[in-house]
């Protein structure tokens, strides 16, 4: 009996090492250790044994059996962790050194140059207002001091709708319902009006690389008691300077618009070569970049304002203008051509 | 408009200053100034007064002539020559060797075997005028070897002004205005433009003048005589030319430099062909034809100088051919007029005709000036042509006065406006200089504003504010903020969402966002069969393409998504643009605000698309709102929609807009493979939802039960109806797991989520509502899949 248990023991130990999967290796377990393994069947002979040999014969049976069931603990953790390598084999190395795919969602250029000025303009306590396209005369002109003659009004400059309203031909468009709908707040709870309202304008134009007849503009506006022209050039230089990320110098020379008075274009220094003089601020190391004013006291009063209490700035910015020159871009008209593959390049929100 | 340093020199003693830096200031203060400046004569030297003493024709050339001219030096100096005009005793411009033109300078050269030590020069190349037929005809005495330049204007600093920047400056269209604002800038003082006086003639015969409308606002006229000279003096024409007008002879020369000086356009007749000089409209329209010799259309609101009945000039633009001075005319009749600018200045535009003239009239001349331009004229006319006569009296009628503008402020009002200190010294100062009476009465102004700024220009007390600053300079201005205090800024609700939709559908779902027009383009939607939807037109579209406004961006944006189909296989765009949707009741345009999507893919089935942009829709809805969208199924009326699975969308009970298929009949033309998906919703409505709050809960610490049943239905909407309907606050999720059609039909596997918060869920509590469901179902006609 002895020789025979040795004999499983051996015969079953040269098995195991021959077992490759998990499967086999619980066969096995069966074959040699189960209800009706040959461990088993062996022990079943016990009865025939005498008192003496059978403790003896036991112990031998159960030493084989812990050791065969200690090498198929171990049988199955190789086999474990053969399996793990293969999995871990069977990945393959990835090119990540090809391209990265960055199809990827676009803004239109003119919405972050707009929400870049809004955020510019909020942080410094502006509300940021939205106005309609289809104006009235009395909007676009009249509440903004625009005689009844002036050449602003010329049919080619404006696109006229059937109904006696136009396409707003600026943003400024948008003051007297700016006006009228703080003024309440200015005048009963001393708020000052700060607003910016960005928006599409139309002339009637022909088109070319420097001209369209729909683009952007900004229009600004701050009124209160005692705002004067110091505070319009120290706004003007403050905000400009944020926009461009750059210390801006800026100066102010006589401009005429109705709905100002004084009147100003406002020249930044050239942006290129900071005022030294270069083609593209045609060597005069200034560019022309927005105009601006103090309102005029006929436009706060259609607002509702009393001039004679109030005074305040306002002040124009070409948002299309912007971003030709913050992205380099030379063809006004690509803006609204709906091409994809220039518009498609305007992947982030700074 | 170009001006002469020389010129306005006249009028106010500059020496000793930088004139550049002078000139780089009016810009600053008055108007802007061109970047670049000319400095006139500069580029010449050594050109002298020089006399023909003989001239022998070259035995070689035709052209060429060999000639001795008296340069000044002891001897004559030999010179060939090819000007035609080349003749014993003439004085011309006579460049030495040595001298330098430009770049050249002048060498002892062989012409044809013959050396000229020296060059005789024609106007051109000197710079003073375009005349380049001959060599320069001197009829001055100076004496031979005089240095051009010490005789003539030839040196002059020359600059530009952007006319737009003197529209609202009618003073500024002439020399002497400039020059009060030099002298304003430089602190020195005005001269007096020299004159005659006109009273001297008042015993002469009257013009037989009468103004008859009231367009006309002023007319004075002179009758002249006996004019011999023909020829400008050199100087005279080197002004003129300089200053961008070409010489024509003596007498419109005189007029033309007389409104280059003062701004105020003269015009002189035959005064055979106008002897009763009337100005008035005519009822009916003609064509007159105007010196340049154009025959132009004349209508009813054309204001027009007549001899009697017959037209002689446009008013303010331009004078007739027929009444011309002309070689023979013996006295001529001058007229310096006002006119209605706005008037001028429609005529202009009608007429398609703008003149130096016109651009004047229409920034609304000073009435006042007519006379003393009458007078100045018949100055320098007397003083260059000595025998010519005035042959009647000033004849004036001034129909218009413009009101007499005083503005009284106070010192205050200043500093408020300013934010700085200026002194009242300064503020009497600066206004005095440029012509307005100041009387200053403690810190109390009153202020009168001058004739040629009272037109239009100057008007109230903020103008005054500009005159004081602009003088004082902008750049010298202490800045600082404003004084307000401080309040909180509210974002507008549906500014926000505008911004939360676009970040959405770039950052989540790859969309390029667009811009578009607010028109429709018949062309573009006629290539794609697109109908135009009536709606209001643009009354005067230059091109006849753009004439009506969108009622949706959908058209819009398949247009654009057929010039795009060689992009990618794949993409989408939106836009938040504009529409109207025709006039409201009170007369005004309904404008809507509108975000339109439209899907584009070779890639997908059209169904996934359409799924996709469902998807993109709840999405907005669910992340800005937290809320469900419904689609309720809708009629195609438009020519691009596709009559099936056109749906409403509707949130919180509001209609937003639409999502659809395209038609395949536009859908072919843009791409023959592609599956084209369109939504649109208007903005402001659905800004105006309220988002449902977020309402927090704690998770359950005990497991779910999913039940999975499945329903045979086409249509989802009903089985989620009923779910719904139940309100059992154990349903936690609801999903669509998988859908499943055979020959009995299609059947929709729902998932459902049951826990409870506080114990673990028994299949029997869980059952009793899943069958309470089925039941519900059973009774519409919706029973379980077997």
């Amino acid at each position: 009996m002895k020789e025979k248990l040795e004999a499983i023991r051996n015969k079953a130990e040269a098995e195991l090492k021959e077992l490759t999967s998990a499967e086999q290796l619980e066969n096995f377990r069966v074959q040699v250790l189960g209800k009706k393994g040959e461990l088993t069947s062996i022990l079943k002979m016990m009865g025939s044994l005498s008192a003496e040999e059978r403790p003896i014969m036991g112990q031998k049976a159960n030493e084989v059996r812990a050791f065969l069931e200690e090498k198929i603990t171990e049988k199955a953790n190789e086999l474990k962790q053969k399996e793990m390598q293969m999995e871990i084999d069977s990945m393959p190395i990835f090119d990540i050194s090809a391209p990265a795919d960055l199809s990827r969602g676009s803004y239109h250029p003119i919405t972050l140059v707009q929400r870049e000025c809004e955020r510019i303009f909020k942080s410094m306590g502006f509300t940021v207002e939205d106005y309609s396209e289809v104006v009235t005369d009395y909007e676009c002109f009249e509440s903004l001091n625009i005689p009844k003659h002036h050449p602003a009004r010329d049919m080619q400059d404006t696109y006229y709708l059937e109904n006696g309203q136009l396409l707003k031909s600026q943003t400024s468009a948008a003051q007297n319902a700016i006006y009228r709908k703080y003024k309440d707040a200015l005048v009963n709870d001393g708020v000052p009006i700060k607003a910016i309202f960005p928006g599409r304008c139309f002339r009637n134009e022909a088109t070319d690389a420097c001209h369209e007849n729909t683009f952007f503009q900004m229009e600004g506006v701050m009124v209160d008691k005692d705002i004067s022209i110091s505070n319009l050039i120290y706004f003007m230089k403050t905000m400009l300077s944020e926009v461009f990320q750059k210390d801006i110098k800026v100066r102010l020379r006589p401009g005429f618009f109705p709905f100002v008075e004084p009147g100003f274009e406002l020249d930044i220094s050239c942006l290129i070569c900071g005022g030294e003089g270069c083609p593209s601020c045609k060597h005069s190391g200034w560019l022309e970049l927005c105009p601006c004013g103090m309102i005029h006291p006929e436009v706060l009063k259609a607002g509702g304002i009393d001039p004679e209490e109030y005074t305040g700035f306002a002040f124009g910015l070409g948002l299309t203008r912007l971003a030709m020159m913050k992205y380099g871009i030379k063809d006004i008209r690509d803006l609204n051509s709906g091409k994809l593959s220039s518009l498609s390049q305007f992947t982030d929100d700074e | 408009m170009f001006l002469s340093m020389n010129w306005i020199s006249d009028f106010v003693d500059l020496t000793g200053l930088d004139k550049l830096d002078l000139i780089h200031r009016f810009s600053l203060s008055t108007a802007e100034v061109e970047n670049e400046i000319f400095m006139k004569g500069s580029d010449i030297s050594g050109i002298v007064v020089a006399e023909i003493k003989s001239v022998e024709p070259h035995p070689d050339s035709n052209k060429l002539h060999l000639l001795k001219v008296d340069a000044g030096d002891a001897e004559f100096t030999d010179v060939v020559c090819g000007a035609p005009n080349v003749k014993v005793g003439l004085k011309t411009a006579f460049a030495k060797v040595g001298a330098k033109i430009g770049d050249i300078e002048i060498i002892p050269r062989k012409l044809a075997g013959y050396t000229s030590n020296g060059m005789c020069c024609s106007e051109k190349e000197i710079g003073i005028s375009d005349d380049n037929s001959g060599i320069m005809e001197i009829t001055d005495d100076i004496p031979n070897g005089t240095d051009i330049k010490e005789v003539y204007e030839i040196e002059d600093i020359v600059f530009e002004v952007d006319n737009k920047s003197l529209t609202n400056r009618p003073d500024l269209w002439g020399h002497y205005g400039i020059a009060r604002e030099f002298a304003s800038l430089a602190g020195r003082e005005l001269k007096p433009i020299p004159s005659v006086d006109l009273s001297a003639y008042n015993s002469l015969p009257k013009v037989d003048m009468k103004i008859e409308d009231p367009l006309c606002q002023r007319y004075s006229c002179l009758q002249v005589e006996n004019i011999n000279v023909s020829v400008s003096p050199v100087n005279m024409r080197i002004r003129l030319f300089y200053c961008g007008m070409r010489a024509i002879n003596f007498l419109a020369d005189l007029t033309n430099y007389l409104m280059l000086e003062m701004g105020q356009p003269m015009h002189a007749f035959d005064s055979r062909k106008v002897e009763k000089i009337r100005i008035k409209r005519f009822e009916e329209p003609f064509t007159f034809r105007t010196l340049d010799g154009v025959e132009r259309n004349i209508d009813e609101n054309t204001l027009m100088i007549c001899n009697d009945n017959t037209p002689v000039a446009i008013a303010g633009i331009m004078g007739g051919l027929d009444s011309e001075i002309v070689d023979d005319t013996t006295t001529l009749t001058l007229e310096s007029a006002t006119f209605d600018a706005v008037s001028i200045r429609k005529s202009t535009v009608r007429l398609a005709h703008r003149t130096d003239a016109s651009m004047r009239y229409e920034k609304c001349l000073d009435p006042e000036m007519t006379v003393p331009a009458i007078a100045r004229f018949v100055q320098l006319l007397t003083s260059i042509d000595s025998g010519a006569k005035v042959v009647s009296s000033l004849t004036d009628e001034y129909a218009f006065h413009y009101n007499k503008v005083t503005l009284n402020f106070d010192k205050a009002f200043v500093d408020k406006y300013t934010g700085i200190e200026i002194s009242n010294d300064t503020i009497v100062k600066t206004l005095d200089s440029l012509g307005f009476g100041v009387t200053l009465n403690g810190n109390d102004f009153s202020v009168d504003v001058p004739s040629w700024r009272a037109t239009k220009d100057v008007t109230i007390k903020a103008d005054i504010i500009e005159e004081i600053t602009r003088i004082y300079g902008y750049d010298n201005f202490d800045i600082h903020t404003s004084k307000a205090p401080l309040y909180p800024v509210r974002a507008a609700e549906e500014k926000t969402v505008e911004d939360k939709i676009k970040d959405i559908l770039v950052k989540r779902y790859s969309l390029h966002e667009l811009h578009s027009y607010i028109w429709a383009y018949y062309d573009e939607y006629k290539t794609l069969g697109i109908e135009i939807q009536d709606n209001i037109k643009l009354v005067n579209a230059t091109n006849p393409n753009i004439e009506t406004i969108r009622r949706s961006i959908v058209p819009t944006q398949l247009c654009q998504v057929r010039s795009n189909v060689g992009f990618a296989p794949q993409f989408g765009v939106f836009e938040i643009g504009r529409t109207v949707n025709g006039v409201k009741a009170d007369g005004l345009c309904e404008e809507h605000k509108k975000l339109c999507i439209t899907l584009y893919s070779k890639a997908n089935s059209v169904e996934t698309l359409y799924y996709n942009m469902r998807d993109i829709l709840c999405v907005l809805a669910s992340d800005i709102k937290h809320r469900a969208l419904e689609f309720k199924a809708a009629d195609a009326t438009l020519s691009y929609e596709h009559p099936r699975n056109l749906n409403e969308i509707i949130c919180d009970g509001t209609v937003l807009g639409k999502i659809g298929i395209v038609h395949p009949s536009v859908s072919k033309k843009i791409d023959k493979k592609a599956a084209i998906v369109f939504a649109e919703i208007d903005v402001p409505a659905f800004a105006e939802i309220t988002p449902a709050p977020i309402v927090y809960e704690e998770p359950s610490k005990f497991p779910g039960i999913d039940i999975d049943i499945s329903f045979v239905s086409e249509i989802f909407a009903p089985i989620g109806n009923v779910i719904k309907e139940a309100k059992c606050e154990l349903i936690k999720n609801v999903q669509v797991i998988d859908t499943y059609s055979d020959e009995t039909g299609k059947s929709i596997t729902t998932r459902l989520t049951f826990s409870h918060p506080e114990k673990t869920l028994t299949r029997d509590e869980v059952m009793e509502v899943v069958n309470a469901i089925i039941e519900k179902l059973a009774a519409v006609g919706i029973s379980l899949k077997q």
